[in-house]
């Protein structure tokens, strides 16, 4: 895997910005951009105008246009619903789309770097095919039998409620790309991530769906490498409470299903009695 | 030919929004083998944006809604030059498409008995629009995705087709370029659905991504299909207006229909000043049974804000121009007055448009329960597009497919809000089904090899010219061209001189450099959407120039009324044998007496 290393270790001098702002809302400010592919690479200094309003996203695609066309970056909505311009700002994993340049200190050099825990395409741009290969492994929703004769169900507010917020996420994969288990420990072939917790635990509680994924994520899964942390909540840009309300349930249903030695012992009788 | 690589599928499907999806999953259900190609990453597609719902008469809110009522509803809203067929269809099989959904995992708001709620939207009768909160387009994509990801369907993405490859008079596959390598592959297939949606990007201000390059229209153009209603391009009339880089984001009709109103600099809700004649019967005549309406009061007429948007975004345009704008040139939407109607209005407004509540208060420091928004409009949607057959989706070369919004016809002169999401499942599942069919009764076709050839060399010239115009500079260009020329206010002269920078812009297209190298590059990318903007700019334009009146999203300032002659035909366009552009009026097929009659019930 190859990641790109820190701004101390080689990041190029900065060119200084060549004026003083303009106005209140307008000024030049630099961005510290992460350029280079998978033989290796090195942060190049860009100054541009910023003006009100302005998103980290904006700065770059004005990089682009102006100074760098062939600087690579994933994008689309650019209101922060497609989950595409995933990158590491000043250091912390944030969609480029929905950080406002007015919430970063434009006095120092903005760091913009691609996600760290997967390997680098380009510049920007991140391989993120594991995610894809990973979602596939993942037992698709079954649905109970209708409830009603013309094959439509019956389902009560509170309970299309109760998922929705996991049925929220963007799959922008910062979650992933902060879990120290993939960035750090590259448990990727034993260990789904955040998002895939929180893709489990929607259709684990999703009001029809009848199929068990209780055993594949004690065992395929990984769910047992996730000491809590909480760094994947930290970055979720949908304000998903992964950890809390997905990691931790889906655990104590593991635990349930496993570790219950009351429950292992029901199991173990009914189990008798039927054979 | 050159030695491509070569990939071979059955069934070929370009674009992976819930057109592309559906349609793969539709042709990979009837067993043939299914190749989907997709620009970005699979899930990341415009369906994502879209916000407040997919229109279906279910009838569960109001059991008053049925197909006939849904059929007349969006031939009104489109003006008759609709395909009607293709409404027919439309209105028919949606609540199926929809209920299909949840059986995929879809989870719909519900009603208190426990079915798919339905809401009210600008031109639909009845509430009618399945939705979850206002992320409805995002629960459609991923559950088509999740569902789609099992089907044994080949997922190419970030690829961009170049060209159609094609067999005399049939489709025989497409040549496309991977962003990531810059390497080229040869896609042979027996038959192709293009479901590459529209062309905002024309224009400077638009709720479209990147993406909208008018890719379809211009690929089916070229390789000899025929386009129609170019001149319909919609524009949205609540688009974000400031600051200035979010300009043009959407704005959910969801708040209008909500209770949101529109109001002007002196705080008068404009649009009860202006009515249209078709509508008035069924629009509130006061404020209070406009807000009954939105609060399901069924002996209520909707709010003149739920009009079409075609006229709502007319009305925004003329307040602006007189002088009645807000500061930064759009008008007001306020849905924190209905604190004034409701308890908990806050709470009620986060939870009924949580993304609407979120954008504005993270992009424009504004919170909109206790603030009005600023609102202006942004080009949303081409209604016009590709020419298909209204049963089979087939356009006029064999074994060519297509749907959704590159596709042409249902939504005729205006789309009603919540029928493009319908639109892409019920004619996205009729082209892949019916691209399956063709594929099973045909052998594969010979791709022309020079054809292949061609389009690989064009498409490296840029890297060959020592110095010219960046890319970026000259989309920018064209995108002032459409926004100033041939923008919601058109007039003959200015769409001439629209032409006329048009060939000055191909020009510098032809001359267009980029540096760097193949590998993941935007500056090569873009000068390779540029001839696709081009093509579908140049078809908006003549059709634009063509149609001499007023008709839902087309408006022109030198011919402002509505002219029964032109409710007769449709305006297509299609390459000359000198490789000009071509126009034609063809005749729009007499409407059927029982549609017909369903249209005099419907009032």
């Amino acid at each position: 895997m190859t990641t790109p290393p820190t701004p101390g270790l080689s990041g190029v001098p900065s060119r200084a910005p060549a004026s003083a702002p303009a106005s209140s809302d307008s000024r030049t400010a630099t961005f510290r951009v992460w350029r280079g592919d998978a033989t290796g690479g090195a942060f190049h200094d860009y100054p541009t105008e910023t003006s009100t309003g302005m998103v980290v996203l904006d700065a770059i695609h004005q990089i682009q246009a102006d100074q760098a066309n062939d600087l690579a970056v994933r994008w689309n909505c650019k209101a922060g619903k497609c989950g595409s311009c995933s990158a590491e700002i000043n250091g912390k994993p944030r969609l480029m789309c929905m950080t406002r340049l007015s919430d970063l200190s434009l006095d120092a050099p903005v760091t913009v770097e691609p996600m760290r825990a997967f390997p680098l395409v380009k510049d920007l741009v991140t391989d993120l095919s594991w995610n894809y290969r990973v979602k596939k492994q993942i037992t698709k929703f079954t649905p109970r039998p209708p409830d009603a004769p013309d094959g439509t169900w019956r389902i009560q507010q509170a309970d299309v409620d109760r998922v929705q917020e996991f049925r929220k996420c963007i799959e922008c994969y910062l979650c992933q790309d902060v879990c120290h288990v993939i960035r750090e420990h590259h448990e990727q072939d034993t260990f789904i991530g955040p998002r895939f917790f929180v893709y489990a635990a929607a259709l684990e509680m999703h009001p029809l769906d009848i199929a068990d994924r209780i055993p594949a994520l004690k065992r395929e899964h990984g769910i047992g490498f996730c000491n809590i942390t909480k760094c994947c909540t930290s970055v979720c840009p949908e304000n998903i409470t992964i950890t809390d309300n997905a990691i931790i349930p889906l655990k104590e249903r593991v635990v349930d299903e496993f570790y219950d030695p009351l429950g292992k012992l029901v199991k173990l009788f009914s189990r008798a009695h039927r054979g | 030919m050159a030695d491509f690589e070569t990939v071979h599928h059955d069934v070929l499907v370009i674009g992976a929004g819930g057109a592309g999806l559906r349609a793969a999953i539709a042709a990979a259900a009837d067993g043939v083998s299914v190749g989907l190609v997709c620009k970005s990453l699979l899930g990341k597609a415009h369906t994502v944006m879209a916000e407040g719902g997919v229109a279906a008469a279910l009838g569960n809110v109001d059991d008053r809604d049925s197909w006939k009522v849904h059929f007349a509803d969006t031939m009104r809203g489109g003006q008759y030059v609709n395909n009607w067929r293709m409404a027919e269809l439309h209105a028919q099989e949606a609540p199926a498409r929809v209920r299909e959904l949840e059986a995929w995992g879809a989870l719909f708001d519900r009603t208190p008995d426990g079915r798919i709620l339905q809401r009210n939207f600008g031109g639909h009768r009845y509430p009618r629009l399945a939705h979850v909160g206002d992320r409805t387009g995002l629960e459609m994509i991923r559950t088509l995705q999740d569902h789609g990801i099992h089907q044994g369907i080949d997922v190419h993405m970030e690829w961009t087709v170049l060209t159609l490859l094609t067999d005399g008079d049939r489709v025989a596959g497409a040549l496309a370029y991977d962003r990531e390598r810059g390497r080229f592959r040869l896609f042979a297939a027996r038959a192709v659905v293009l479901a590459t949606g529209g062309v905002g990007r024309a224009f400077r201000i638009t709720s479209n991504s990147w993406e909208y390059t008018g890719d379809g229209q211009s690929l089916a153009y070229h390789a000899g299909a025929v386009l129609q209603d170019m001149e319909f391009v919609q524009f949205h009339p609540t688009g974000m207006v400031w600051p200035p880089s979010v300009r043009g984001i959407l704005v959910t009709e969801g708040v209008r229909g909500e209770g949101g109103v529109l109001t002007n600099n002196q705080g008068r809700r404009f649009m009860f000043d202006d009515i249209p004649e078709n509508y008035r019967a069924q629009t509130a005549a006061d404020p209070d049974e406009g807000w009954r309406y939105t609060q399901g009061d069924k002996n209520a007429r909707r709010p003149p804000e739920l009009l079409t948007r075609d006229h709502v975004a007319r009305s925004i345009t003329r307040e602006v121009r007189e002088g009645r704008g807000s500061p930064h040139g759009g008008v007001y939407l306020d849905i924190a007055w209905i604190k004034e109607r409701l308890p908990h209005a806050a709470e009620h407004i986060k939870k009924k448009l949580p993304s609407m509540y979120h954008q504005f208060k993270q992009l424009a420091d504004i919170d909109i329960t206790a603030e009005p928004m600023e609102v202006g409009p942004t080009t949303h949607y081409i209604m016009g597009g590709i020419r298909v057959d209204g049963d089979t989706q087939m356009t006029n070369l064999a074994g060519l497919f297509a749907a959704g919004e590159c596709a042409a016809g249902l939504h005729g002169a205006n789309r009603l809000g919540g029928n493009s999401l319908s639109d892409l499942l019920v004619f996205g599942q009729r082209a892949g089904a019916h691209a399956a069919q063709f594929a099973r009764a045909h052998d594969e076709a010979a791709p022309d090899p020079r054809q292949a050839d061609e389009a690989a060399r064009i498409a490296l010239e840029p890297f060959s010219r020592p110095s010219g115009e960046g890319p970026f500079q000259i989309q920018q260009a064209l995108q002032g061209t459409m926004q100033e020329l041939v923008g919601i206010v058109r007039r003959d002269d200015e769409m001439t001189e629209a032409l006329s920078q048009i060939a000055t812009l191909a020009d510098r297209v032809a001359r267009v450099a980029v540096d760097g190298n193949r590998e993941y590059n935007p500056g090569w990318h873009t000068a390779l959407d540029l001839g696709n903007l081009l093509t579908v700019s140049e078809a908006i334009t003549r059709s634009a120039i063509e149609r001499r009146e007023s008709r839902g999203g087309h408006f022109r300032d030198d011919y402002p009324d509505k002219d029964p002659s032109f409710a007769q035909f449709n305006i297509t366009v299609r390459k000359g044998a000198d490789g000009h552009m071509e126009l034609h009026h063809e005749t729009i097929r007499p409407i059927p007496d029982a549609l017909q009659q369903v249209i005099a019930e419907a009032g």
